[in-house]
């Protein structure tokens, strides 16, 4: 499988990632590599074959459907780079 | 006195209740140790040694009054990924820079109840991803052991520790601490437990909590010790792990007394030898090891059993599709604004841009960019879910296994400790390093790896040893009896100290 720089952008652009023109063509020949790598996976016939979701059969846990934590803004906020009476601080996002 | 370091954990928890040293001098010695050591090896991030002494302190009282807990007074070293309240938790990121947790991981917490002391943040690989270590922000770590020429001198270059617990198992085999916390989601406990002569067991997916812990891949994160010994990875391993209503993952079963058990021996045990770990290229001294397993096993009663997991050969490159699209959904978290980093940009897609590719490391951005791919709209099916149902097969073939065998023995790596810079130019050949060690992630399945050799070059190898889920207690017993066929492996020179 061949990703092309373009492919590289639009995918560090999902990620939230920025790059530089020359990481985009070296990422270009790295993420390929690794692509061709798992293309043996092919060769695989999955066919009627579960994927797993778990290692050993538990049944999902279920509790009340109460309140058990909460009421801690200011342990929540307490490492962000900015933060103001509980609330984390960023750049305008509306107009 | 003697040189209280050099204890295994057993050995300083018996010292201890039998008063021959006391918590604080235990503690004072591994603080002493530390200082003059970690400018050589870089296994500790951060040392926490008036938080150790004050730990000690309470420990000496306990004991005093005859009210020693399980660990009481054992000091550890805890690697960067669990959070440790107040304390540098950074899972050794940039991007993380300033971090302190106000609250403690489950298996941390789970220690300090049972008595052990913090000496400090153990280095690691970035978010865990990487097999020498060589991926930290905060640098590598130094292997204590180093390779011996023809001649018998041992060379100065240096060699890598293994990775991601790369500091948890320089530390252990440095003396730094007497057993160390450490996660494994491909191999990073049991690889770098081989590259240094240490033990180091990944117990069964669900045995420990993960909640606390900074996570990878959600569904292959596992934590587990680094020790010295096996008797010692097994008291480690029974305080760590509990059932928490915190994690669902984890499971609601009693967590059996391991070291109790231990020196039961395998008579009778059955041992699977899987002919599709026998890879091409692998180094004849690597085998020369597996078969000298297979001799002691057989030689302490076992009966040993070939065997075929067809699907061993899929399992990297199904990793390579499902650790990524985790951790690409579970590292987006790191966003500028909630923690760590932040660096400022036009706006706020800008900043998040900025941030992340700024705190970011080359190896977890480039698995960033492979999880978003392979997860991005149209390559679902082909790539993560087929990679799911490929895990399905790797774990049907040791179900099918489990009827002729109990317990699977296999090298833990492929070759003994590089040096630094070795490998890290290639990202596949990197990812060769947990080629034995991955499968058990994608089953879910229980693994340690135990010393068992040393290379041509005078460093340590590993063995593996495989078992059913939940059976950690035969892993211990079949290990212990590698142990004592093969000895312990110490680094012939301390030139750390």
């Amino acid at each position: 499988m061949h990703v092309d720089e373009a492919t590289v952008r639009r995918v560090a652009r999902l990620a939230r990632l920025r790059i530089t023109d020359e990481e985009a063509k070296g990422l270009e020949g790295e993420l390929s590599g690794i692509l061709d790598w798992v293309e043996q996976l092919n060769e695989v016939d999955v066919a009627g074959v579960e994927p797993m979701t778990r290692v050993v059969p538990i049944a999902m846990k279920m509790r009340e459907d109460v309140v058990t934590d909460g009421g801690k803004a200011a342990d929540v906020t307490a490492n962000a780079p900015m933060s103001e009476d509980g609330f984390f601080v960023v750049p305008k996002v509306v107009e | 006195m003697t040189d209280l370091t050099r204890l295994t954990l057993a050995e300083a928890r018996d010292g201890l209740r039998a008063k021959t040293f006391t918590a604080t001098e235990l503690t004072g010695a591994f603080i002493a140790a530390i200082e003059t050591a970690n400018p050589k090896l870089n296994a500790f991030i951060v040392a926490t040694p008036e938080q150790a002494l004050a730990m000690a302190q309470i420990s000496d009282n306990r004991l005093a009054k005859g009210e020693g807990r399980p660990l009481e007074g054992l000091p550890l070293g805890i690697k960067d990924l669990f959070a440790t309240k107040g304390v540098h938790t950074q899972a050794a990121s940039h991007v993380l820079d300033g971090f302190k947790p106000r609250y403690e991981s489950t298996v941390t917490q789970n220690l300090w109840d049972a008595g052990a002391i913090m000496l400090g943040k153990l280095n690691m690989d970035e978010f865990a991803m990487g097999s020498s270590n060589e991926t930290s922000y905060y640098g590598g770590v130094v292997n204590p052991w180093r390779r011996r020429a023809k001649s018998g001198a041992l060379s100065n270059d240096k060699l890598v520790p293994g990775g991601s617990s790369g500091g948890s198992s320089a530390a252990v085999s440095a003396d730094l601490c007497l057993a160390a916390t450490a996660t494994d989601t491909g191999g990073s406990i049991r690889q770098p437990a081989a590259l240094t002569g240490t033990v180091g067991i990944k117990p069964t997916y669900g045995r420990c909590s993960r909640w606390g812990i900074v996570a990878f891949a959600s569904s292959l994160d596992q934590a587990g010790p680094i020790a010295k010994t096996v008797r010692d990875a097994a008291i480690m391993l029974r305080h760590m792990a509990s059932h928490d209503a915190k994690d669902t993952t984890s499971v609601d079963m009693a967590v059996p007394d391991y070291e109790a058990m231990l020196g039961k021996g395998v008579k009778g045990l059955r041992v699977g030898v899987p002919k599709e770990y026998r890879v091409d290229g692998m180094a004849a001294e690597i085998d020369t090891l597996w078969q000298q397993g297979i001799d002691w096993l057989k030689a302490a009663g076992a009966t040993i059993h070939d065997i075929s997991l067809p699907h061993t050969k899929y399992a990297l490159p199904a990793y390579y599709i499902v650790a990524p699209a985790e951790a690409s959904s579970n590292l987006a978290r790191y966003d500028g604004v909630r923690y760590g980093l932040r660096v400022p940009g036009e706006d706020l897609v800008d900043t998040y841009e900025r941030s992340r590719a700024e705190g970011f490391g080359k190896e977890v951005r480039r698995r960033i960019l492979i999880g978003t791919y392979v997860l991005s709209a149209g390559y679902y099916d082909a790539y993560y879910l087929k990679a799911q149902k490929v895990r399905t097969l790797i774990k049907r073939d040791f179900d099918e296994a489990w009827d002729k065998v109990d317990v699977v023995l296999t090298p833990t790596t492929p070759s003994p400790a590089f040096a630094a810079g070795e490998k890290s130019g290639d990202p596949l050949a990197m990812y060769l390093e947990d080629i034995f060690t991955v499968t058990v992630n994608m089953a879910g399945l229980p693994g340690i790896s135990v010393p068992a050799g040393l290379s041509a070059q005078g460093t340590p190898l590993g063995l593996q040893l495989i078992g059913k889920p939940f059976d950690e207690t035969t892993l211990f017993q079949a290990a212990q009896v590698i142990e004592d066929a093969a000895g312990r492996f110490i680094a012939p020179e301390r030139w750390w100290a």
